[in-house]
Protein backbone atom coordinates (compact mmCIF):
# COMPACT_ATOMS: atom_id res chain seq x y z
CA UNK A 1 0.00 0.00 0.00
CA UNK A 2 1.68 3.46 -1.16
CA UNK A 3 1.67 6.31 1.25
CA UNK A 4 -0.93 8.34 -1.18
CA UNK A 5 -3.21 5.93 -1.02
CA UNK A 6 -2.93 5.58 2.90
CA UNK A 7 -3.53 9.29 2.75
CA UNK A 8 -6.27 9.36 0.92
CA UNK A 9 -7.99 6.67 2.76
CA UNK A 10 -7.32 8.30 5.63
CA UNK A 11 -8.56 11.72 4.94
CA UNK A 12 -11.79 10.25 3.78
CA UNK A 13 -12.51 7.88 7.16
CA UNK A 14 -11.50 10.86 9.13
CA UNK A 15 -14.43 13.46 7.18
CA UNK A 16 -16.79 10.51 7.20
CA UNK A 17 -15.85 10.06 10.75
CA UNK A 18 -16.70 13.55 11.47
CA UNK A 19 -19.51 13.95 9.60
CA UNK A 20 -21.20 10.30 9.11
CA UNK A 21 -23.02 11.82 6.12
CA UNK A 22 -22.77 8.79 3.99
CA UNK A 23 -23.42 6.38 5.91
CA UNK A 24 -26.39 8.05 8.03
CA UNK A 25 -28.21 8.99 4.94
CA UNK A 26 -27.17 5.33 3.23
CA UNK A 27 -28.77 3.63 6.30
CA UNK A 28 -32.21 5.72 6.32
CA UNK A 29 -32.68 4.86 2.89
CA UNK A 30 -31.75 1.56 2.59
CA UNK A 31 -34.16 0.91 5.88
CA UNK A 32 -36.97 2.58 3.65
CA UNK A 33 -36.67 0.56 0.71
CA UNK A 34 -36.91 -2.18 3.09
CA UNK A 35 -39.84 -1.14 4.61
CA UNK A 36 -41.73 -0.12 1.19
CA UNK A 37 -40.87 -3.65 -0.43
CA UNK A 38 -42.05 -5.41 2.45
CA UNK A 39 -45.55 -2.93 2.11
CA UNK A 40 -45.74 -2.95 -1.51
CA UNK A 41 -45.19 -7.35 -1.30
CA UNK A 42 -46.70 -8.01 2.17
CA UNK A 43 -43.69 -11.00 2.42
CA UNK A 44 -44.06 -14.10 4.51
CA UNK A 45 -43.11 -17.54 4.37
CA UNK A 46 -41.83 -19.73 1.68
CA UNK A 47 -42.29 -16.19 -0.82
CA UNK A 48 -40.44 -13.91 1.54
CA UNK A 49 -37.25 -16.08 1.07
CA UNK A 50 -37.46 -16.09 -2.16
CA UNK A 51 -37.80 -12.35 -2.71
CA UNK A 52 -35.56 -11.39 0.00
CA UNK A 53 -32.28 -12.19 -2.11
CA UNK A 54 -33.42 -9.40 -4.48
CA UNK A 55 -34.79 -6.88 -1.86
CA UNK A 56 -31.61 -6.62 0.01
CA UNK A 57 -29.12 -6.52 -3.36
CA UNK A 58 -31.65 -3.25 -4.50
CA UNK A 59 -31.77 -1.89 -0.90
CA UNK A 60 -28.13 -2.05 -0.88
CA UNK A 61 -27.86 -0.71 -4.61
CA UNK A 62 -30.13 2.20 -4.09
CA UNK A 63 -28.83 3.24 -0.85
CA UNK A 64 -25.18 3.79 -1.97
CA UNK A 65 -26.17 6.28 -5.00
CA UNK A 66 -25.79 8.62 -2.58
CA UNK A 67 -22.56 8.10 -1.01
CA UNK A 68 -21.02 7.54 -4.20
CA UNK A 69 -22.39 10.88 -5.73
CA UNK A 70 -21.15 12.60 -2.32
CA UNK A 71 -17.65 10.86 -3.07
CA UNK A 72 -16.54 12.83 -5.80
CA UNK A 73 -18.84 16.21 -5.26
CA UNK A 74 -16.93 16.75 -1.91
CA UNK A 75 -13.52 16.78 -4.47
CA UNK A 76 -15.02 19.35 -6.43
CA UNK A 77 -15.53 22.01 -4.07
CA UNK A 78 -12.48 24.19 -3.75
CA UNK A 79 -11.29 22.88 -6.94
CA UNK A 80 -9.82 20.03 -4.92
CA UNK A 81 -10.13 17.55 -8.29
CA UNK A 82 -7.94 19.89 -10.16
CA UNK A 83 -5.20 19.88 -7.41
CA UNK A 84 -5.48 16.18 -7.35
CA UNK A 85 -4.93 16.34 -10.93
CA UNK A 86 -2.11 18.42 -10.73
CA UNK A 87 -0.50 16.00 -7.71
CA UNK A 88 1.98 14.10 -8.61
CA UNK A 89 0.71 10.64 -8.12
CA UNK A 90 -0.89 7.73 -9.86
CA UNK A 91 -4.89 8.47 -10.15
CA UNK A 92 -5.22 4.77 -9.32
CA UNK A 93 -4.26 5.51 -5.76
CA UNK A 94 -6.73 8.09 -5.12
CA UNK A 95 -9.21 6.02 -7.13
CA UNK A 96 -7.99 2.88 -5.23
CA UNK A 97 -8.96 4.74 -1.70
CA UNK A 98 -12.30 5.76 -2.73
CA UNK A 99 -13.30 2.54 -3.34
CA UNK A 100 -11.58 0.78 0.10
CA UNK A 101 -13.29 3.67 2.28
CA UNK A 102 -16.84 3.37 0.28
CA UNK A 103 -16.96 -0.60 0.37
CA UNK A 104 -16.76 0.33 4.31
CA UNK A 105 -19.13 2.70 4.79
CA UNK A 106 -21.56 0.07 2.51
CA UNK A 107 -20.27 -3.01 4.47
CA UNK A 108 -21.46 -0.96 7.53
CA UNK A 109 -24.59 0.04 6.31
CA UNK A 110 -25.56 -3.90 5.11
CA UNK A 111 -24.33 -5.38 8.93
CA UNK A 112 -26.47 -2.64 10.60
CA UNK A 113 -29.32 -3.37 8.23
CA UNK A 114 -28.88 -7.47 8.32
CA UNK A 115 -30.80 -7.74 11.59
CA UNK A 116 -33.47 -5.19 10.80
CA UNK A 117 -34.30 -7.45 7.49
CA UNK A 118 -34.25 -10.74 9.28
CA UNK A 119 -36.67 -9.57 11.70
CA UNK A 120 -39.18 -8.20 9.05
CA UNK A 121 -39.00 -10.71 6.44
CA UNK A 122 -39.09 -13.28 9.19
CA UNK A 123 -36.00 -14.86 7.64
CA UNK A 124 -34.08 -18.35 8.63
CA UNK A 125 -30.60 -19.14 6.60
CA UNK A 126 -31.43 -22.46 5.29
CA UNK A 127 -28.18 -22.86 3.37
CA UNK A 128 -24.64 -22.59 4.51
CA UNK A 129 -25.00 -18.93 5.93
CA UNK A 130 -21.17 -18.77 6.15
CA UNK A 131 -20.99 -17.92 2.40
CA UNK A 132 -23.13 -14.74 2.74
CA UNK A 133 -19.70 -13.49 4.20
CA UNK A 134 -18.69 -14.06 0.74
CA UNK A 135 -21.58 -13.16 -1.54
CA UNK A 136 -21.88 -9.53 -0.02
CA UNK A 137 -18.46 -8.41 -0.22
CA UNK A 138 -17.69 -9.86 -3.66
CA UNK A 139 -21.26 -7.99 -4.62
CA UNK A 140 -20.47 -4.90 -2.75
CA UNK A 141 -16.78 -4.57 -4.32
CA UNK A 142 -18.82 -4.96 -7.58
CA UNK A 143 -21.10 -2.45 -7.02
CA UNK A 144 -18.60 0.13 -5.08
CA UNK A 145 -15.38 -0.29 -7.27
CA UNK A 146 -18.08 0.13 -10.92
CA UNK A 147 -19.90 3.26 -8.83
CA UNK A 148 -16.57 4.51 -7.65
CA UNK A 149 -15.37 4.73 -11.26
CA UNK A 150 -18.83 6.07 -12.98
CA UNK A 151 -19.36 8.68 -10.02
CA UNK A 152 -15.88 10.23 -11.56
CA UNK A 153 -16.77 10.03 -14.75
CA UNK A 154 -20.58 11.69 -14.46
CA UNK A 155 -19.53 14.44 -12.40
CA UNK A 156 -18.57 16.09 -15.22
CA UNK A 157 -22.10 15.79 -16.77
CA UNK A 158 -24.53 19.09 -16.21
CA UNK A 159 -26.93 17.30 -14.12
CA UNK A 160 -24.60 14.82 -12.25
CA UNK A 161 -26.18 12.92 -9.98
CA UNK A 162 -29.12 11.85 -12.15
CA UNK A 163 -26.32 10.76 -14.81
CA UNK A 164 -24.69 8.46 -12.47
CA UNK A 165 -27.59 5.74 -12.09
CA UNK A 166 -27.93 5.81 -15.62
CA UNK A 167 -25.12 4.52 -16.73
CA UNK A 168 -24.01 2.33 -13.61
CA UNK A 169 -26.75 -0.15 -13.40
CA UNK A 170 -26.74 -1.28 -16.99
CA UNK A 171 -23.58 -2.05 -16.25
CA UNK A 172 -23.66 -3.66 -13.31
CA UNK A 173 -26.53 -5.94 -14.19
CA UNK A 174 -24.95 -9.23 -14.40
CA UNK A 175 -23.43 -8.73 -10.88
CA UNK A 176 -26.43 -7.47 -9.58
CA UNK A 177 -28.40 -10.77 -11.38
CA UNK A 178 -25.08 -13.36 -9.62
CA UNK A 179 -25.62 -11.34 -6.16
CA UNK A 180 -29.64 -12.20 -6.11
CA UNK A 181 -29.22 -15.38 -7.12
CA UNK A 182 -26.64 -16.61 -4.93
CA UNK A 183 -27.92 -15.00 -1.56
CA UNK A 184 -31.45 -16.29 -2.75
CA UNK A 185 -29.81 -19.66 -3.13
CA UNK A 186 -28.31 -19.30 0.40
CA UNK A 187 -31.53 -18.01 2.02
CA UNK A 188 -33.58 -20.75 0.06
CA UNK A 189 -31.17 -23.93 0.74
CA UNK A 190 -32.16 -24.73 -3.26
CA UNK A 191 -29.59 -25.34 -5.55
CA UNK A 192 -25.48 -24.51 -5.66
CA UNK A 193 -24.72 -20.47 -5.13
CA UNK A 194 -20.48 -21.60 -5.97
CA UNK A 195 -21.11 -20.69 -9.70
CA UNK A 196 -22.71 -17.55 -8.72
CA UNK A 197 -19.76 -16.64 -6.38
CA UNK A 198 -17.21 -17.45 -9.09
CA UNK A 199 -18.53 -14.76 -11.73
CA UNK A 200 -19.16 -12.57 -8.94
CA UNK A 201 -15.57 -13.00 -8.29
CA UNK A 202 -14.13 -13.03 -12.32
CA UNK A 203 -16.61 -9.74 -12.80
CA UNK A 204 -14.78 -7.92 -9.43
CA UNK A 205 -11.50 -8.94 -11.28
CA UNK A 206 -12.29 -8.04 -14.80
CA UNK A 207 -13.78 -4.65 -13.84
CA UNK A 208 -11.39 -3.79 -11.17
CA UNK A 209 -8.38 -4.29 -13.52
CA UNK A 210 -10.29 -1.68 -16.08
CA UNK A 211 -10.98 0.60 -14.09
CA UNK A 212 -7.68 1.00 -12.67
CA UNK A 213 -6.10 1.18 -15.98
CA UNK A 214 -8.57 3.78 -17.18
CA UNK A 215 -8.83 5.57 -14.39
CA UNK A 216 -5.98 8.53 -15.49
CA UNK A 217 -7.70 8.66 -18.39
CA UNK A 218 -11.07 9.57 -16.93
CA UNK A 219 -9.24 11.74 -14.38
CA UNK A 220 -7.73 14.05 -16.75
CA UNK A 221 -10.04 13.57 -19.41
CA UNK A 222 -10.56 17.64 -20.64
CA UNK B 1 -17.92 11.73 -59.00
CA UNK B 2 -18.88 10.80 -55.43
CA UNK B 3 -22.13 11.69 -55.73
CA UNK B 4 -22.57 9.60 -58.44
CA UNK B 5 -21.17 6.24 -56.57
CA UNK B 6 -23.30 7.53 -53.64
CA UNK B 7 -26.20 7.39 -56.05
CA UNK B 8 -25.66 3.54 -57.55
CA UNK B 9 -25.14 2.78 -54.23
CA UNK B 10 -28.54 3.91 -53.09
CA UNK B 11 -30.00 2.37 -56.00
CA UNK B 12 -28.36 -1.06 -55.87
CA UNK B 13 -29.37 -1.09 -51.91
CA UNK B 14 -33.07 0.19 -53.01
CA UNK B 15 -33.04 -2.93 -55.38
CA UNK B 16 -31.63 -5.18 -52.87
CA UNK B 17 -34.19 -4.47 -50.21
CA UNK B 18 -36.89 -5.16 -52.93
CA UNK B 19 -35.35 -8.59 -53.89
CA UNK B 20 -34.99 -9.51 -50.22
CA UNK B 21 -38.69 -8.94 -49.52
CA UNK B 22 -40.03 -10.82 -52.66
CA UNK B 23 -37.60 -13.97 -51.35
CA UNK B 24 -38.97 -13.19 -47.80
CA UNK B 25 -42.46 -13.48 -48.77
CA UNK B 26 -43.38 -14.99 -52.04
CA UNK B 27 -40.64 -17.46 -52.42
CA UNK B 28 -39.74 -19.00 -49.51
CA UNK B 29 -41.87 -21.44 -48.01
CA UNK B 30 -43.96 -22.05 -44.78
CA UNK B 31 -42.23 -23.41 -42.08
CA UNK B 32 -43.06 -27.08 -41.54
CA UNK B 33 -43.82 -26.16 -37.99
CA UNK B 34 -44.43 -22.57 -37.78
CA UNK B 35 -46.39 -21.99 -41.10
CA UNK B 36 -46.22 -18.10 -41.97
CA UNK B 37 -45.05 -15.89 -38.60
CA UNK B 38 -41.72 -18.03 -39.19
CA UNK B 39 -40.82 -15.32 -42.08
CA UNK B 40 -40.02 -12.71 -39.23
CA UNK B 41 -36.76 -14.71 -38.99
CA UNK B 42 -35.65 -12.49 -42.31
CA UNK B 43 -36.03 -9.10 -40.42
CA UNK B 44 -35.03 -10.64 -37.19
CA UNK B 45 -31.60 -12.07 -38.02
CA UNK B 46 -30.08 -9.46 -39.97
CA UNK B 47 -31.30 -7.01 -37.73
CA UNK B 48 -29.56 -8.89 -35.37
CA UNK B 49 -26.51 -9.06 -37.26
CA UNK B 50 -26.01 -6.02 -38.09
CA UNK B 51 -26.63 -4.74 -34.32
CA UNK B 52 -23.69 -6.69 -32.97
CA UNK B 53 -21.38 -5.65 -35.93
CA UNK B 54 -22.05 -1.97 -35.54
CA UNK B 55 -21.37 -1.95 -31.65
CA UNK B 56 -18.22 -3.78 -32.57
CA UNK B 57 -17.55 -1.21 -34.79
CA UNK B 58 -18.40 1.48 -31.98
CA UNK B 59 -15.74 -0.78 -29.71
CA UNK B 60 -13.16 -0.04 -32.40
CA UNK B 61 -14.00 3.62 -32.64
CA UNK B 62 -13.98 4.10 -28.98
CA UNK B 63 -10.71 2.33 -28.69
CA UNK B 64 -9.06 4.24 -31.28
CA UNK B 65 -10.49 7.23 -29.87
CA UNK B 66 -8.76 6.76 -26.55
CA UNK B 67 -5.26 5.68 -28.85
CA UNK B 68 -5.42 8.38 -30.62
CA UNK B 69 -6.17 11.37 -29.24
CA UNK B 70 -2.78 12.42 -27.59
CA UNK B 71 -1.03 12.49 -31.10
CA UNK B 72 -3.25 12.71 -33.89
CA UNK B 73 -6.27 15.07 -33.01
CA UNK B 74 -7.76 14.54 -36.70
CA UNK B 75 -7.47 10.73 -36.89
CA UNK B 76 -9.50 10.34 -33.69
CA UNK B 77 -12.58 12.63 -34.04
CA UNK B 78 -13.13 10.50 -36.98
CA UNK B 79 -12.71 7.38 -34.60
CA UNK B 80 -14.94 8.81 -32.47
CA UNK B 81 -17.28 10.12 -35.13
CA UNK B 82 -17.52 6.23 -36.07
CA UNK B 83 -17.99 4.99 -32.46
CA UNK B 84 -21.10 7.21 -32.44
CA UNK B 85 -22.50 6.47 -35.71
CA UNK B 86 -22.05 3.25 -34.47
CA UNK B 87 -23.59 3.25 -31.26
CA UNK B 88 -26.40 5.13 -32.51
CA UNK B 89 -27.60 3.15 -35.53
CA UNK B 90 -26.75 -0.39 -33.36
CA UNK B 91 -29.73 1.05 -31.00
CA UNK B 92 -31.73 1.41 -33.95
CA UNK B 93 -30.95 -2.02 -35.72
CA UNK B 94 -31.09 -2.94 -31.80
CA UNK B 95 -34.55 -1.79 -31.43
CA UNK B 96 -35.76 -4.02 -34.10
CA UNK B 97 -34.76 -7.25 -33.08
CA UNK B 98 -36.47 -6.03 -29.82
CA UNK B 99 -39.81 -5.17 -31.14
CA UNK B 100 -39.68 -8.56 -34.10
CA UNK B 101 -38.59 -10.61 -31.23
CA UNK B 102 -41.36 -10.53 -28.84
CA UNK B 103 -43.89 -10.60 -32.29
CA UNK B 104 -42.27 -13.72 -32.89
CA UNK B 105 -42.31 -15.30 -29.73
CA UNK B 106 -46.20 -14.81 -28.75
CA UNK B 107 -46.96 -17.11 -31.55
CA UNK B 108 -44.03 -19.64 -31.18
CA UNK B 109 -43.46 -19.87 -27.76
CA UNK B 110 -47.15 -18.34 -26.34
CA UNK B 111 -45.11 -16.16 -24.48
CA UNK B 112 -44.35 -12.14 -25.23
CA UNK B 113 -41.12 -12.36 -23.24
CA UNK B 114 -38.81 -14.20 -21.23
CA UNK B 115 -35.33 -13.97 -19.38
CA UNK B 116 -33.06 -15.95 -21.46
CA UNK B 117 -29.60 -15.75 -22.33
CA UNK B 118 -29.93 -14.36 -25.52
CA UNK B 119 -32.94 -12.19 -24.93
CA UNK B 120 -31.50 -10.54 -21.75
CA UNK B 121 -27.48 -9.81 -22.98
CA UNK B 122 -29.55 -8.50 -26.35
CA UNK B 123 -31.65 -5.95 -24.27
CA UNK B 124 -29.14 -5.18 -21.77
CA UNK B 125 -26.78 -4.47 -24.84
CA UNK B 126 -29.15 -1.79 -25.94
CA UNK B 127 -29.65 -0.59 -21.80
CA UNK B 128 -25.99 -0.13 -21.83
CA UNK B 129 -25.87 1.77 -25.92
CA UNK B 130 -28.48 4.06 -24.58
CA UNK B 131 -26.92 5.16 -21.45
CA UNK B 132 -24.11 5.07 -23.92
CA UNK B 133 -25.87 7.85 -25.91
CA UNK B 134 -27.28 9.55 -22.95
CA UNK B 135 -23.48 10.40 -21.76
CA UNK B 136 -22.78 11.78 -24.83
CA UNK B 137 -25.72 14.23 -24.28
CA UNK B 138 -25.11 14.94 -20.62
CA UNK B 139 -21.79 15.88 -21.15
CA UNK B 140 -20.38 19.72 -22.49
CA UNK B 141 -17.08 20.13 -24.09
CA UNK B 142 -14.35 18.38 -25.41
CA UNK B 143 -13.97 16.11 -22.31
CA UNK B 144 -17.16 14.16 -23.67
CA UNK B 145 -15.30 11.96 -25.93
CA UNK B 146 -13.00 10.76 -23.85
CA UNK B 147 -15.11 9.87 -21.26
CA UNK B 148 -17.87 8.30 -23.78
CA UNK B 149 -15.13 6.27 -25.24
CA UNK B 150 -14.37 4.77 -21.61
CA UNK B 151 -17.61 3.66 -21.13
CA UNK B 152 -18.09 2.37 -24.74
CA UNK B 153 -15.36 -0.24 -23.67
CA UNK B 154 -16.69 -0.99 -20.48
CA UNK B 155 -20.10 -1.54 -22.11
CA UNK B 156 -18.42 -3.29 -24.71
CA UNK B 157 -16.61 -5.44 -21.69
CA UNK B 158 -19.66 -6.34 -20.03
CA UNK B 159 -21.38 -7.93 -22.87
CA UNK B 160 -19.46 -11.54 -22.48
CA UNK B 161 -20.52 -11.39 -18.76
CA UNK B 162 -24.18 -11.13 -19.38
CA UNK B 163 -24.36 -13.78 -21.86
CA UNK B 164 -22.45 -16.30 -19.78
CA UNK B 165 -24.40 -15.28 -16.64
CA UNK B 166 -28.04 -15.51 -18.12
CA UNK B 167 -26.85 -18.85 -20.39
CA UNK B 168 -25.69 -20.47 -16.63
CA UNK B 169 -29.21 -19.04 -15.68
CA UNK B 170 -31.56 -20.50 -18.57
CA UNK B 171 -31.63 -20.48 -22.46
CA UNK B 172 -35.03 -20.93 -23.83
CA UNK B 173 -34.08 -19.27 -27.48
CA UNK B 174 -34.06 -21.13 -30.56
CA UNK B 175 -31.04 -23.22 -30.60
CA UNK B 176 -28.08 -21.92 -33.81
CA UNK B 177 -30.06 -22.95 -36.69
CA UNK B 178 -27.02 -23.48 -38.79
CA UNK B 179 -24.36 -25.84 -37.67
CA UNK B 180 -25.92 -27.34 -34.73
CA UNK B 181 -27.30 -31.04 -34.71
CA UNK B 182 -28.20 -33.26 -37.49
CA UNK B 183 -32.06 -32.16 -36.78
CA UNK B 184 -31.22 -28.10 -37.29
CA UNK B 185 -30.05 -26.73 -40.99
CA UNK B 186 -33.20 -24.96 -43.28
CA UNK B 187 -34.99 -25.40 -46.54
CA UNK B 188 -32.25 -24.08 -49.20
CA UNK B 189 -35.10 -21.83 -50.31
CA UNK B 190 -35.39 -20.42 -47.06
CA UNK B 191 -31.87 -20.00 -46.84
CA UNK B 192 -31.35 -17.92 -50.51
CA UNK B 193 -34.33 -15.48 -48.96
CA UNK B 194 -31.84 -15.44 -45.17
CA UNK B 195 -29.02 -13.85 -47.37
CA UNK B 196 -30.33 -12.00 -49.23
CA UNK B 197 -31.94 -10.24 -46.60
CA UNK B 198 -28.86 -10.67 -44.94
CA UNK B 199 -27.03 -8.79 -47.41
CA UNK B 200 -30.12 -6.77 -48.22
CA UNK B 201 -30.40 -5.21 -44.63
CA UNK B 202 -25.92 -4.87 -44.13
CA UNK B 203 -26.23 -2.35 -47.46
CA UNK B 204 -28.86 -0.46 -45.91
CA UNK B 205 -27.44 -0.25 -42.65
CA UNK B 206 -23.73 0.50 -44.19
CA UNK B 207 -25.50 2.98 -45.70
CA UNK B 208 -27.11 4.85 -42.63
CA UNK B 209 -24.02 4.42 -41.06
CA UNK B 210 -22.14 5.98 -43.24
CA UNK B 211 -24.90 9.10 -43.53
CA UNK B 212 -24.65 9.36 -39.47
CA UNK B 213 -20.73 8.99 -39.70
CA UNK B 214 -20.87 12.26 -42.70
CA UNK B 215 -23.39 14.53 -40.28
CA UNK B 216 -21.16 14.07 -37.44
CA UNK B 217 -18.05 14.92 -39.49
CA UNK B 218 -19.47 18.34 -40.64
CA UNK B 219 -20.61 18.90 -36.99
CA UNK B 220 -17.26 18.42 -35.79
CA UNK B 221 -15.91 20.90 -38.69
CA UNK B 222 -18.65 23.47 -37.52
CA UNK B 223 -18.08 23.30 -33.85
CA UNK B 224 -14.03 23.10 -34.66
CA UNK B 225 -14.72 26.68 -36.91
CA UNK B 226 -17.08 28.34 -34.18
CA UNK B 227 -13.78 27.96 -31.61
CA UNK B 228 -11.86 29.38 -33.64
CA UNK B 229 -14.06 32.40 -34.86
CA UNK B 230 -14.72 32.88 -30.90
CA UNK B 231 -11.03 32.78 -30.10
CA UNK B 232 -9.73 35.15 -33.19
CA UNK B 233 -12.89 37.22 -31.85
Amino acid sequence: MTSALWSHLVKDLRIEWRSREAVNSMLFFALLVVVLFSLAFSPRGAFSQEISGGVICVATLFASMSALNQAWAREIRHQVLDAQRMAPTPGADLFLAKVLANFLFVSIVQLVLAPVFLVFYNLRVEGQAWMLALVLPLGTWALVANGTFFAALSIRSRNRELLLPLILFPIFMPALLAMVLATGSILTGDGDPTLWIKLLAGYDIIFTTVSLLLFDVVLHAE
Amino acid sequence: MKKLAIGIYVAITAALLVWGFYQAVFVAPADAMQGEVYRIIFYHVPSASVAFLFFAISLIGSIGFLALRRNQAGRAQAADAWALAGAEVGVVFCTVVLITGPIWGRRAWGIWWTWDARLTTTLVLWLIYVSYLLLRRFVAGPQMQTLAAVLGIFGALDVPIVYMSNRWWRTQHPAPVFGGDSSSGMDPAMVKALMWNMGAWLAWGLLILFLRYRVERQHQKFAERDAMEALEA
